[in-house]
């Protein structure tokens, strides 16, 4: 578990370095709200005699809500939020190792349905001194998505190069603060492949089925954007490389995280495409939680002895 | 050098090979045998002695109970004290046959020298000559199993053997007695080995070792090269080096990585895709029954442990009491420890110093302090790290919670007895969660539900 949160430090060092004063004040506050629920709950309503907090689990709960929050969200809002990932998504369903949906995916979404004003704008880099009053700015998705809609192909001539989407160096709107820089957040998946946390298996089916997905549409038209900065751009690197690799939350066998995986990649292309909001990877995966279940039900390892297919 | 290992899941434990090189001594007389009369798999013994009967060295003392059964022979000199129960390596009490020593005088058939007979002086040696032998002297597998042998060299009519593999691996951490074995009596095996062959009516065969025993390879691979290779042979025999990893020992395992077959689901036995696979012990002990006439009394076992003095190999005899090899090494250490018959990974933990080193007992483990104890088991957060290891390619983490919920149909349908009982699950469990302890259980359950329909 604290293998995870020492692979979560370059992409929080990241957003400090991006966001300044307020991801700091948002990534404390969301910490500390995610263990202080998980605590109160365990000694005041589970009454449990061992207190889960010491685990870890809500610290990385705590921070990966904070990377899906903008920069410059009030207090009292991000308490809703680690309220609803600890106490509704987690706790309610009986603590760490059973619940269905990714905690901060929940806390996430419940506070995009609630204050979708306040969740979707999205404060510019480089303000290191600014919390609430920094400037916000388009982001490179709404960028994306305005092209899609308009039918207007030149209006991807806005989005910046894929190399500085790849370090997180752009003018524009930057979204939430752990997505900002892939860079970081693949060292943090190098460092739980090496130390064996996690397999490839999700995140690269994941990111190769958005890759291939989004190429055949570029090449069908080009209002839809170049296969890279699909990849570089929202959530889509934060959620296949720490949120939908969850334990808890996703399928146990090889077979079944690639169909998982897979699965993720495609929705994420559909939501972003061709629904209502610019971002759909946190959806994508929420969705692909619920069927976990059914995917662990069916697809079996491949048993010792079992005649090759 | 192309070095092969089985195909799915496995670990790497520490290996603990503290007697790697302290050379076997043979262990001292005990002052009163004990000899279980189930030392087998399968139906037990039934004692051919009374209190009073004076043995020898190799008397028969407990003829073979039914077919899937093995004759069990005293291995001390003296008089049967008392026909009793004592608690085995098990943990049960069970019936058992007390001789209390006096001298050390050997039944007279047995062939005591040292010379090293060969096939070649013995023309009266038929396959079904060798397996009576091996039969009539009670020997059964080594490793641990403890099937008798003669069963698994007369497979059913539906099989055809085509080779025998000599299970070398030794993949248990902390036990070395198939190494000392091996390094020190290479000819008798690689002749037991020919037995082997010659009883199965195969010409090749294998010996499978793991490259943590480089020297045993390198022994193994010249000997075989002097024995077997020469044009006049025709025997086809290799040393087949494999990557170390747990659970290769296991028959299963071992054939794939020897001969890249896998064995079906039970029932099906190795002899199915055409292997014998027999203990580098088990060779030996053929060859003693075969060439020397004497019969499975003694046995090579390791008595292991980090916090004890003096760790050591020892040719044992059976019925001696592991207390007995333990003083031998120094005693029992301070504080707290854990005796296991065994290993650490499939050794069973006992509460006695008296029970008896049997036919199966590869070693004396005994673990100390700490290590000794288990850790509080936190919730599972389906982390599936059970599930990579499962070298069967089972859901170690969805079968012990069938079991613990009693659901046996799904256990039964999720193929709970495909289960080895190799442990890595419980070994690699971030959460210290005793998945094995659950499935053993609910595997017996199962085996009995399914007996029970099946004898309808």
């Amino acid at each position: 578990m604290y293998g995870v949160i020492i692979a979560l430090m370059p992409a929080m060092l990241a957003s400090f370095f991006f966001f300044g004063l307020g991801s700091v004040i948002v990534t404390a506050t969301s910490v500390a709200a995610c263990c202080f629920f998980e605590w109160a709950i365990c000694k005041y309503i589970l009454k449990k005699k061992e207190n889960t907090l010491l685990d870890g689990s809500a610290v990385i709960t705590g921070l990966l809500l904070a990377f899906n929050l903008p920069s410059n969200l009030p207090i009292w809002i991000i308490l809703i939020g680690a309220l609803f990932a600890i106490g509704v998504a987690k706790m309610t369903f009986g603590g760490l190792g059973n619940n269905i949906f990714n905690p901060a995916l929940v806390g996430r979404a419940a506070l995009l349905v609630a204050f979708p004003a306040q969740m979707t704008t999205w404060p510019k880099i480089g303000q290191w001194d600014t919390y609430l009053d920094a400037e916000t700015g388009a982001t490179p998705l709404s960028v994306i998505n305005w092209a899609i809609r308009s039918g207007d192909a030149s209006v991807l001539e806005q989005l910046p190069s894929s190399f500085d989407l790849f370090l997180g160096n752009h003018s524009g709107g930057a979204g939430a603060m752990g997505e900002i820089c892939a860079l970081a957040l693949l060292f943090g998946l190098a460092f739980m492949l090496y130390e064996k946390i996690i397999t490839w298996h999700i995140p690269v089916s994941i990111l190769g089925t958005a890759f291939v997905f989004s190429g055949l549409l570029h090449l069908a038209s080009p209002i839809y954007p170049d296969p890279l900065s699909v990849l570089l751009t929202g959530g889509i690197m934060l959620g296949a490389i720490f949120m939908a690799t969850d334990y808890v939350t996703s399928p146990m066998t090889p077979k079944g995280q690639i169909i998982y995986g897979v699965a993720i990649g495609f929705l994420t292309i559909v939501i972003r495409n061709w629904g209502a909001y610019p971002e759909g990877m946190s959806f994508a995966i929420l969705i692909m939680n619920a069927f976990t279940p059914l995917i662990n039900n069916y697809v079996k390892p491949t048993r010792f002895g079992e005649v090759a297919k | 050098m192309n070095i092969k290992t089985f195909s799915i899941g496995g670990i790497h434990p520490d290996e603990n090979k503290l007697t790697h090189e302290v050379a076997t001594k043979v262990a001292a007389l005990p002052k009163q045998a004990i000899f279980p009369l189930s030392q087998h798999i399968g139906a037990p013994a039934k004692p051919v002695v009374q209190k009073g009967d004076r043995v020898k060295v190799g008397t028969l003392i407990a003829e073979a109970g039914g077919f899937v059964s093995a004759p069990i022979f005293s291995s001390v000199s003296g008089s049967v004290l008392k026909i009793d129960t004592a608690i085995d390596a098990t943990g049960y009490r069970k019936p058992v046959i007390i001789i209390s020593v006096e001298g050390d005088e050997w039944e007279e058939t047995i062939d005591r020298s040292d010379k090293l007979e060969t096939v070649e002086s013995h023309p009266e040696l038929t396959p079904e000559e060798i397996v009576t032998r091996i039969k009539d002297a009670g020997v059964v597998g080594m490793g641990g199993a403890c099937f008798p042998t003669f069963i698994k060299l007369t497979p059913p009519p539906t099989a055809k053997a085509e080779c025998v593999i000599i299970n070398a691996v030794e993949c248990e951490p902390y036990i070395t007695a198939d190494y000392r074995l091996m390094m020190e009596k290479a000819d008798e095996i690689l002749v037991g080995l020919e037995l082997l062959m010659m009883a199965a009516k195969v010409t090749t065969g294998y010996i499978g070792i793991e490259t943590n025993k480089p020297a045993a390879i390198e022994l193994l691979m010249k000997k075989v090269e002097e024995k077997f290779n020469s044009q006049s042979s025709v025997f086809n025999v290799s040393v087949v080096p494999l990557k170390q990893r747990y659970p290769q020992g296991g028959e299963k395992q071992l054939v794939d990585a020897v001969i890249q077959r896998q064995v079906p689901a039970p029932p099906a036995i190795p002899v199915n895709v055409g292997a014998i696979v027999q203990n580098v012990g088990t060779a030996y002990a053929v060859y003693e029954a075969v060439m020397k006439h004497k019969p499975l009394f003694e046995r090579y076992t390791t008595v292991t442990g980090k916090n004890l003095q003096n760790p050591g190999n020892f040719l044992v005899r059976m019925g001696t009491p592991m207390k007995d090899l333990i003083d031998a090494c120094g005693g029992m250490p301070e504080g707290d420890n854990k005796l296991l018959a065994g290993g650490p990974m499939m050794g069973k933990a006992l509460t006695s110093v008296e029970v008896p080193i049997c036919k199966g007992t590869n070693s004396v483990t005994i673990i100390s302090g700490d290590e000794a104890r288990r850790k509080e088991p936190q919730p599972c957060i389906r982390c599936a790290k059970c599930v990579w290891v499962c070298p069967m390619g089972l859901e170690p983490y969805l079968l012990a919670k069938l079991s613990e919920v009693k659901n046996w149909e799904r256990a039964e349908r999720e193929d709970i007895v495909n289960c080895i009982e190799c442990g890595s699950c419980q070994f690699t469990c971030p959460a210290h969660r005793p998945l094995l302890d659950n499935i053993r259980q609910g595997k017996s359950t199962v085996m009995g539900i399914i007996r029970s329909r099946t004898a309808k």
